[in-house]
C-alpha cells in the first residue's frame, strides 16, 4: 500500500504543474473557437515569463509582475492578430514566426536576469476546506492562480453555453462569411479572442517564472505552449475536457520526479521525454477518430478570411 | 434618366438612384435606378455576373456603393450595415445561406436579430413556431441546422426575416435549391406576404418563375439596367433577349436517342461516411448505355457529392457494391485506373477540385490529362503539355490570355469550358459530369450542351448530375433523381414530366400514391 | 474620413513576391538600427560589424558557406514539405538524429581505415534523419495525426536522446567526464576543399541538394503532384494523386536532407558529437524556406543571409559586447516582416474614399436633380 500522504502530494503537484497548461489551453481554446489558430503560444508564454519576472523583480510586487505579463501576452497576440486578421497571412506560418520571435526576444530581454531569483507567490490555503484530510492538501492548499484557473474554466464554460457573446464567437468560428452577411463584426470578435488567448498565455508564462520556479531561464517554457495546443485538440474544443487533459499532462510532466523518487534507474534525459511522448500518443489516439474532430472543430479554423465591402 | 420629384420619392418605399459600384476589373453596378412600392413583387433578372447580387447587398448594407442615392420611405438614407437594414425593415435571404450548421434554428435566428430583441430565447422560440406555421413553413426551433434539408434551411432564413417587422424582403435565387413542389409552396408564401403589404424583390435568372410570380421585372445586363417589363404580359423570348442581348441564341432543342449496350454498370453501391454532416448512399443501381445521356436530378446535399466521389474512385465503396466498366470491375480502383480505362470526370466545384486556382492552365491541363503522352519516365514533357492546353483553349473558345494564366483569373464560365474541354479532348468512353453549366452564361451553356451531344453521338456513355431540372430535360435521354442517398426509378425523358421528377426529388418514388421513402438511415 | 484598406488584386504579383523578402530584410535592418541606437551603439558601425565585417575576407566568406550548408540542407527538405502543405517543423530533430546516428556509426568505426568509411557514416546519418521523419509520416498517413505537433514534440525528444547519448553511451571514456564523444578519425571527417579554411565537402553536398530539389520540383511528375497536393488537396484527390505516397516522399526527403545536415556538421566543422551540434539550424531553415519563396535558388541565397545573421551575431558579441540573442531576435523579426509584406502579393493598399457625408451634401445642393 502506497503512502497516502505521498499520493496526496503527487496529486497536489499534478494540479500545480497542470495549471499553466490549463491557462494557455483555455486562452487558445477561445481563440480557436473564433476560427484563429495561434501557434505562437510558446512565444507569448516566454514573453509573459520574462517580462513578468523583470517587472516583479524591479517593482517587488508579484501583482505588477502578473499584470505586465498579461499585457506582454496581449501585445504579442496583437502583433499576430494584425498579421493574420488584418493582413490575412497564413496562420500556421505566422504563429510559428511569433514563437521564433518570442523565443529570440525573450532571450534578448532577459539576458541580464538569468540566474536572478525572487520570492515566488506562496500558497493560499482555503480556511476549513484545506483541513480536510488528503483532499485539503490536493485541492484547497494552492496558490491563488490555481483557483483563478478553475474560476476561468467555469466562466468560459458558462460563456459558451449561456451567453450571446459566446454564441457569436462560435458563429464567427464556424463561418466568418455568414457572420459578415448577418452583420457580425468578424474582425473585432477575432481580435478580442486572439487578445484573450495572448493574455492567458502571458499569465501562464508568468506562472512559470513567478510561481512554479521563481526565476528566469532561456526557453523555460520547454514546449508547454505546444503541449497546450495538443491539449485543445485533446479537449475537442470543450472546456470541461481541457481541465482533465491539463491535469493528465501535468501528471505526465512530473512522472520523472515520481519515478526518481522510487529509485528507478532510468536516465533523467530519457525520463524528460515522457511528456512529449505522451503528447504524441494522445494525439495519435485521438486523431484516429476523425469524425469526432470534424464534429467539434471550429469549421473555419485556420482559414483566411478577407472582409469585403 | 428618370427625374425624381419629392412626391415621387414619397410614393415609393424604396428608391435607388444612380447606384454605382466598381470592383477591381469589373463595373458591377453602373448607374442603376430602381423603385419599389409596398405590397408588390419585383423581379431582378439577369445572368450570372450581371450585378444582381451586388445591388441587393448594397440595399442590405453589406456592400457600400461608390456613388448613388438610396431613399427609404421617402428619406435619403445611407444604409451602413446589415443591422441598420434590419432596423429599417429590410430582410434578405441569401443564395448561399448565411446559416451556422452547428447551431440550432433558434440560435441562428437569435444571432440574426438585434441583441435586445433576442434576449428572451423561450419567447423567441414560441414566436418562431407561430410565424413559421402562419406562413406554412413549419420549423422546430431546437433542431441543429445541419440536420435540416436545403428547403428547410431556406425556411429558417425566411422566418428569420419575417420574425421582425418586415417591409422589404429580398430573395437571392431562392428557387435553385428547391424541388418544383417546394417552389410552389414558396410562391404561395410570397403572395401571402405581398398581400399583407410587404414588398418583395425576387432575384432570378429563371424566366418562367418570374412570369409566374412577379408584378414587375427589371433586367440587368453587365451592370446596367437593360430594360424592364411586366412579366405576365411579356414573352419569355423577349425577356431572354433583354438578359443576354440579341446576338446570343437563347435555347436549342436536341434529339432524344436510345442508347446502345450497357456500358457503365453501377450495382448496389453503398457508401458510408465519416463526415458527421455527410449523406450515406444506399443501394444505388443504374446503368449508362453507350451513346446516351442519363440525367440525375436532385436538390443539392442529397448525396450528389458522395455519388460522384464513389464513381470517380475518390471514395472507397462499402463492400457490397460494384462498378463495372464495361466488363472490368473497377470497384476497388482509384481515380488513376478509372481514367486509364477511359472514364473522364467533370467535378462539382470548378475551382478547388476541377482546377487548382493558383496554377496555370497548362498545369491544370496536366492535372487530369497526364495520360495523353505528357509524362515520360516520371519527367514532364513541356511541349505536349502546352499543345494540349492550346488545343482546349482554341476548340472550346476559352477566353484567356494564354496557357500561362492562372486558373483563378478566368471567369466561372470560361473555366467551366476549359474543364469540360480538358475532359472531352481525352476522348473518354464514359463521361461523368456534375452541373456542367452551373453559373455559366446562356451562350456558353448552349455550346457546352452541344459539345456533350456531339460526344454522345460519337458513342460515349454520359452521366449528368445536375440541380437544374430544365437542363436535364433539354439534354438527357433518360432521367432519374437522387434523394437522401437513394435513387428514384429511371425513365426515358420523353415518358416523364417535371411534376414526376419533382416528386422523385422530394423522395416520392412510387407511382401509386405518394408513399414517402424512408428518410432516416 | 480617409483610411487605408486592402483590395484584392485579382492576380498574384510575381514582382512583389520577389520584392517582399527584400522589403522584410530592410525593415529588419531598420528596426535593428533603432535597437542598436537604443542600446547606445552607433547604428552604422554596428550594422557594419553585423553584416559586412564577417565576410570582409576570404576566410569569412568560406565561413559563411560552412554556416549556410546545414541551414540550406534543412531548408531544401522543408521546401518540399511546405510545397506539399505538410507543416514539418521537425528539421531540427531530424538534424540532431542524423548527427547522433552518424556519430554512433563513426565511433564504432574509429579504428577502421578506408575511403568507404565516410560515405557509410554519411549514409547512416541520412538514414537516422529519414527514420526520424518516418514517424510523423506514419502517424499522419495512418492515423491523420497533425504533423505540426508531432514534429515539434519529436524535436524535444531527439534533443533529450542526444543529451542522453553524450552523457552516457557515446561519451568519450578518456574525456575527463565532459559530455562529448571521442574525436572522429581523419577518414571519418569531411575533406576540406580549400586549405586553411573550414570549407568542407558537406558544402558541395548542400549545393547538390539544391540542384536535386530544383529538378524534383520543376521537371518531374512527382514534383508536380506534390505541388498540386499543397496548393489544393481536393484537386489532387480528384486527379487521383496518392496523398499518402506524396506525404511519405516529402517527409522522407526532408528527413534525409536534415539528417545529412546533422552528419555533415559532426563530421565536418565539429569533428565529434557534442550536445550543441545545432544552434537552431532546423528552426532557422523554416525562415529560410519562406524567405527563399520555397524555391531552391531562393533558398540558397536566403540560407547565406541566415548564415550571415549567425556570423554577425557572433561578431557583434566579440567586437561590441552585444548579446548573442540578437540573432534569434533578428530571425523572428525577419519572418514576421516577411509574412506581413507578403500581403502585398495578393492585395494592394488603397485609400478608402467612401465618404457618406459627401453624398448627403450633394443632396442639399441639388435637391431635385436627376441628371
Amino acid at each position: 500500500m502506497m503512502d497516502m500522504d505521498l499520493i496526496a502530494n503527487i496529486l497536489f503537484a499534478t494540479i500545480r504543474t497542470g495549471t499553466p497548461l490549463l491557462l494557455v489551453a483555455l486562452g487558445e481554446l477561445v481563440c480557436e473557437k473564433s476560427g484563429i489558430l495561434n501557434l505562437g503560444q510558446e512565444g507569448m508564454m516566454l514573453m509573459g515569463a520574462v517580462v513578468g519576472f523583470i517587472a516583479a523583480f524591479h517593482s517587488e510586487s508579484l501583482i505588477v509582475g502578473f499584470a505586465i505579463a498579461i499585457l506582454a501576452g496581449v501585445i504579442m497576440s496583437l502583433l499576430f492578430g494584425f498579421i493574420v486578421i488584418q493582413l490575412n497571412a497564413n496562420q500556421v506560418a505566422t504563429g510559428l514566426a511569433l514563437t521564433i520571435f518570442g523565443t529570440g526576444l525573450s532571450g534578448f530581454v532577459g539576458l541580464n536576469y538569468v540566474g536572478e531569483s525572487l520570492k515566488g507567490l506562496s500558497e493560499m490555503p482555503i480556511p476549513l476546506l484545506s483541513d480536510i484530510p488528503y483532499l485539503g492538501v490536493i485541492f484547497f492548499s494552492h496558490d491563488p492562480l490555481v483557483y483563478l484557473s478553475i474560476f476561468m474554466t467555469v466562466a468560459i464554460y458558462y460563456f459558451f453555453r449561456k451567453t450571446r457573446a459566446g454564441l457569436i464567437v462560435k458563429a464567427v468560428g464556424e463561418s466568418p462569411e455568414a457572420s459578415q452577411a448577418i452583420g457580425l463584426p468578424v474582425y473585432k470578435i477575432r481580435y478580442l479572442a486572439v487578445m484573450f488567448g495572448g493574455g492567458m498565455a502571458g499569465l501562464a508564462g508568468a506562472y512559470l517564472s513567478l510561481v512554479y520556479t521563481p526565476l528566469w531561464a532561456d526557453n523555460m517554457t520547454a514546449g508547454r505552449g505546444w503541449i497546450a495546443l495538443a491539449l485543445v485538440v485533446f479537449a475537442s474544443w470543450q472546456v470541461e475536457r481541457a481541465v482533465v487533459g491539463a491535469y493528465l499532462f501535468g501528471f505526465m510532466s512530473i512522472m520523472h520526479l515520481i519515478l526518481q523518487g522510487f529509485d528507478v534507474s532510468i536516465s533523467a534525459n530519457i525520463l524528460a521525454t515522457l511528456p512529449y511522448v505522451v503528447t504524441i500518443l494522445v494525439l495519435v489516439f485521438l486523431s484516429k477518430n476523425q469524425a469526432r474532430i470534424k464534429l467539434f472543430a471550429p469549421v473555419s479554423l485556420g482559414k483566411p478570411f478577407h472582409r469585403t465591402n | 434618366m428618370a427625374t425624381h420629384t419629392s412626391e415621387d420619392v414619397n410614393e415609393y418605399r424604396l428608391v435607388l438612384e444612380g447606384i454605382t459600384k466598381q470592383y477591381p476589373g469589373c463595373l458591377a453596378n453602373d448607374h442603376i435606378d430602381f423603385k419599389v412600392k409596398a405590397g408588390t413583387i419585383y423581379a431582378v433578372l439577369g445572368e450570372n455576373g450581371a450585378g444582381k447580387s451586388t445591388l441587393m447587398k448594397i440595399i442590405y448594407g453589406v456592400v457600400k456603393p461608390d456613388s448613388g442615392r438610396i431613399f427609404w420611405e421617402g428619406k435619403e438614407t445611407v444604409i451602413t450595415e446589415p443591422v441598420h437594414a434590419r432596423n429599417l425593415g429590410i430582410g434578405m435571404v441569401f443564395q448561399h445561406f448565411s446559416l451556422f450548421e452547428t447551431l440550432t434554428v433558434l440560435e441562428n435566428i437569435a444571432l440574426g436579430m438585434n441583441k435586445d430583441d433576442a434576449k428572451d430565447l423561450d419567447a423567441l422560440a414560441k414566436k418562431i413556431v407561430e410565424v413559421s406555421n402562419r406562413y406554412g413553413m413549419a420549423l422546430e426551433p431546437d433542431r441543429p441546422v445541419h440536420t435540416l434539408s436545403t428547403g428547410e434551411r431556406q425556411r429558417v432564413e425566411i422566418v428569420r426575416c419575417l420574425i421582425q417587422d418586415i417591409k422589404l424582403l429580398i430573395l437571392d435565387e431562392p428557387t435553385s435549391v428547391l424541388t418544383p413542389q417546394e417552389v410552389d409552396t414558396l410562391f404561395t408564401t410570397l403572395h401571402q406576404l405581398a398581400a399583407e403589404g410587404t414588398s418583395i424583390m425576387f432575384i432570378s435568372h429563371k424566366l418562367k418563375e418570374v412570369q409566374a410570380l412577379c408584378d414587375f421585372a427589371t433586367v440587368l445586363r453587365a451592370g446596367r439596367v437593360s430594360g424592364s417589363c411586366r412579366p405576365k404580359e411579356e414573352s419569355i423570348t423577349n425577356m431572354a433577349k433583354l438578359m443576354v442581348g440579341d446576338e446570343t441564341p437563347v435555347s436549342h432543342d436536341y434529339q432524344k436517342v436510345v442508347g446502345g449496350d450497357d456500358f457503365l454498370r453501377v450495382v448496389d453501391v453503398c457508401l458510408s461516411t465519416d463526415n458527421p454532416f455527410g449523406v450515406i448512399l444506399k443501394n444505388i443501381d443504374f446503368t449508362v448505355k453507350q451513346g446516351e445521356i442519363l440525367g440525375i436530378a436532385g436538390v443539392a446535399g442529397n448525396g450528389q457529392s458522395e455519388l460522384l466521389a464513389a464513381l470517380s474512385g475518390e471514395s472507397i465503396l462499402d463492400e457490397s457494391g460494384k462498378i463495372l466498366f464495361p466488363e472490368t470491375d473497377l470497384s476497388e480502383q482509384g481515380p488513376h485506373i478509372r481514367r486509364e480505362a477511359g472514364m473522364a470526370f467533370v467535378p462539382e466545384d470548378r475551382l478547388g477540385q476541377g482546377a487548382v486556382p493558383d496554377m496555370s492552365l497548362s498545369d491544370n491541363g496536366l492535372l487530369t490529362g497526364f495520360f495523353q503522352g505528357m509524362v515520360k519516365k516520371g519527367l514532364l514533357l513541356p511541349k505536349p503539355i502546352r499543345a494540349f492546353t492550346r488545343n482546349i483553349i482554341k476548340k472550346y473558345n476559352v477566353k484567356c490570355i494564354d496557357g500561362n494564366c492562372m486558373a483563378k483569373s478566368l471567369s466561372g464560365g470560361n473555366l467551366q469550358k476549359f474543364i469540360i474541354g480538358r475532359e472531352i479532348l481525352q476522348q473518354p468512353r464514359c463521361l461523368i459530369a456534375a452541373h456542367p453549366t452551373w453559373g455559366v452564361d446562356i451562350g456558353a451553356a448552349i455550346s457546352i450542351h452541344k459539345a456533350l451531344i456531339t460526344l454522345r453521338d460519337r458513342g460515349t456513355a454520359i452521366l449528368i448530375i445536375s440541380e437544374d431540372i430544365d437542363e436535364l430535360f433539354t439534354i438527357s435521354d433518360r432521367m432519374c433523381a437522387l434523394f437522401h442517398g437513394q435513387l428514384s426509378p429511371i425513365k426515358p425523358t420523353a415518358d416523364t414530366t417535371i411534376e414526376e421528377v419533382g416528386r422523385w426529388m422530394a423522395g416520392v418514388f412510387s407511382d401509386e400514391e405518394h408513399h414517402q421513402v424512408e428518410t432516416l438511415s | 474620413m480617409m483610411k487605408l484598406k486592402l483590395e484584392v488584386r485579382g492576380y498574384d504579383s510575381t514582382i512583389i513576391s520577389y520584392l517582399s523578402p527584400v522589403l522584410a530584410g530592410l525593415l529588419t535592418i531598420l528596426c535593428g538600427s533603432i535597437l542598436f541606437y537604443a542600446l547606445g551603439k552607433s547604428p552604422t558601425q554596428t550594422l557594419y560589424t553585423f553584416f559586412i565585417l564577417p565576410i570582409s575576407d576570404l576566410y569569412g566568406v568560406t565561413e559563411l558557406f560552412v554556416k549556410a550548408a546545414p541551414i540550406i540542407l534543412c531548408a531544401t527538405g522543408l521546401t518540399i514539405c511546405y510545397r506539399a502543405n505538410i507543416w514539418n517543423i521537425g528539421a531540427e530533430g531530424q538534424l540532431l538524429m542524423g548527427g547522433l546516428i552518424g556519430s554512433w556509426v563513426a565511433l564504432n568505426l574509429l579504428e577502421v581505415e578506408g575511403s568507404w568509411v565516410l560515405p557509410v557514416v554519411i549514409i547512416a546519418g541520412m538514414l537516422g534523419g529519414t527514420a526520424w521523419a518516418a514517424i510523423p509520416a506514419l502517424l499522419r498517413t495512418r492515423f491523420h495525426t497533425n504533423e505540426i505537433l508531432t514534429t515539434i514534440m519529436l524535436n524535444y525528444i531527439s534533443l533529450n536522446i542526444l543529451l542522453f547519448a553524450v552523457h552516457g553511451p557515446l561519451k568519450d571514456p578518456g574525456g575527463y567526464n565532459f559530455p562529448e564523444s571521442a574525436l572522429f578519425s581523419s577518414s571519418e571527417t569531411m575533406p576540406v576543399l580549400v586549405e586553411g579554411t573550414r570549407l568542407h565537402f558537406g558544402v558541395l553536398l548542400a549545393v547538390l541538394a539544391v540542384a536535386i530539389t530544383w529538378v524534383l520540383l520543376s521537371k518531374t511528375f512527382i514534383g508536380f503532384q506534390i505541388q498540386v497536393l499543397g496548393k489544393d488537396a481536393r484537386s489532387a484527390h480528384f486527379a487521383g494523386f496518392k496523398e499518402s505516397k506524396l506525404i511519405w516522399i516529402a517527409l522522407l526527403f526532408s528527413g534525409a536532407t536534415s539528417g545529412l545536415a546533422g552528419v555533415s556538421e559532426v563530421t565536418g566543422p565539429i569533428g565529434q558529437l557534442i550536445p550543441t551540434i545545432s544552434p537552431g539550424y532546423g528552426y532557422a531553415a523554416i525562415i529560410v524556406a519562406f524567405l527563399g519563396r520555397l524555391h531552391p535558388v531562393g533558398i540558397f541565397f536566403a540560407g547565406l543571409l541566415m548564415a550571415l545573421l549567425y556570423l554577425g551575431g557572433e561578431m557583434v558579441q566579440i567586437e561590441l559586447g552585444l548579446p548573442l540573442a540578437m540573432t534569434g531576435l533578428f530571425q523572428g523579426m525577419l519572418l514576421l516582416f516577411l509574412l506581413a509584406c507578403d500581403v502585398l502579393i495578393r492585395y494592394r493598399i488603397v485609400l478608402d474614399r467612401t465618404k457618406p457625408q459627401e453624398t448627403i451634401a450633394t443632396t442639399n445642393l441639388n435637391p431635385a436633380s436627376g441628371e
